[in-house]
């Protein structure tokens, strides 16, 4: 049995996940979304990962929805359109039912998944640089060292995003708007 | 004591993204789908945490560093082809941008 604070963040997460999928609003959409980000920081919390807790909070939670609850605002869009056709409705419900059973078959039943590689609680945390910690000191070792390749190109795509959203961004070309 | 382990957080993960690819399917709304879709990437950090903690290991934990780096740089890219997108067609529900179908 899991303990009583994971079950009720996934409870939350998986709410606030269903809200995001089944509103017709989608300024609803968008707080199911949020809700369901902080519900999986909370997890990253209880898995004792605090510093990405905190950057999804930050990043997603924070940035990344307020940039969607803009352009919802900006574009003022709902699906106004009466009930889904029965066909993709289907469709959905089929694809969710068949990858949840697929999903609690695989990790529950088919013992593919051992409980833990090592025991059935996570290993004690220690202060090797080198294993799981909590300290954000250990991400920064690892960044500037192993994953230093990595870390300039994940700078140079950003660099990429920003000019390619200037260029989009800009006013349509005459006679094309 | 009851503990959590290995198997609780990856069904959760492997929910949530159940749920992510339905409202992929299911909504015609970009913006929902597009949605979706970050909860189908958070899902799988998840995955990739869960991972880490128990391996104790912390290489899945600074993937994770990068998927979020990628996932706001996607997003943004995203959002900036659905605004030009409605600005050009002045609709941003997929079942009305047929063109190429029709």
């Amino acid at each position: 049995m899991p303990d009583g604070l994971f079950t009720f963040f996934a409870a939350l997460t998986l709410g606030a996940a269903l809200l995001l999928v089944l509103s017709r609003n989608a300024v609803t959409s968008a707080m199911g979304m949020i809700l369901a980000l902080v519900g999986i920081a909370a997890d990253f919390f209880l898995l004792d990962a605090y510093f990405l807790g905190v950057l999804q909070v930050l990043v997603y939670a924070g940035a990344v929805m307020v940039l969607f609850l803009f352009i919802i605002m900006l574009l003022d869009t709902d699906d106004a359109t009466g009930a889904y056709p029965w066909k993709t409705a289907a469709l959905g419900l089929a694809t969710f039912f068949l990858l949840a059973a697929g999903v609690i078959w695989l990790f529950h039943w088919s013992g593919a998944v051992s409980p833990t590689p090592a025991g059935a609680t996570p290993p004690e945390l220690s202060a090797n640089p080198a294993e799981f910690t909590t300290a954000a000191k250990s991400f920064g070792r690892l960044l500037y060292t192993k994953y230093l390749l990595p870390l300039e190109i994940a700078g140079f795509l950003l660099l990429v995003a920003l000019v390619g959203v200037v260029s989009l961004s800009k006013d349509a070309p005459e006679g094309q708007a | 004591m009851e503990s959590t382990t290995l198997v609780h957080h990856l069904l959760l993960a492997g929910l949530l993204f159940a749920v992510g690819l339905t409202g992929v399917l299911l909504r015609r709304n970009l913006l929902v789908v597009t949605m979706c879709l970050e909860l189908m990437l958070a899902a799988s950090t998840l995955a990739m945490v869960a991972f880490s903690r128990f391996n104790h290991k912390m290489d899945g934990a600074i993937f994770v560093f990068f998927v979020i780096t990628v996932a706001a740089a996607e997003v943004a890219v995203g959002l900036a082809l659905i605004v030009a997108l409605y600005r050009r067609r002045g609709t941003i529900q997929s079942d009305a941008l047929n063109t190429l179908r029709d």
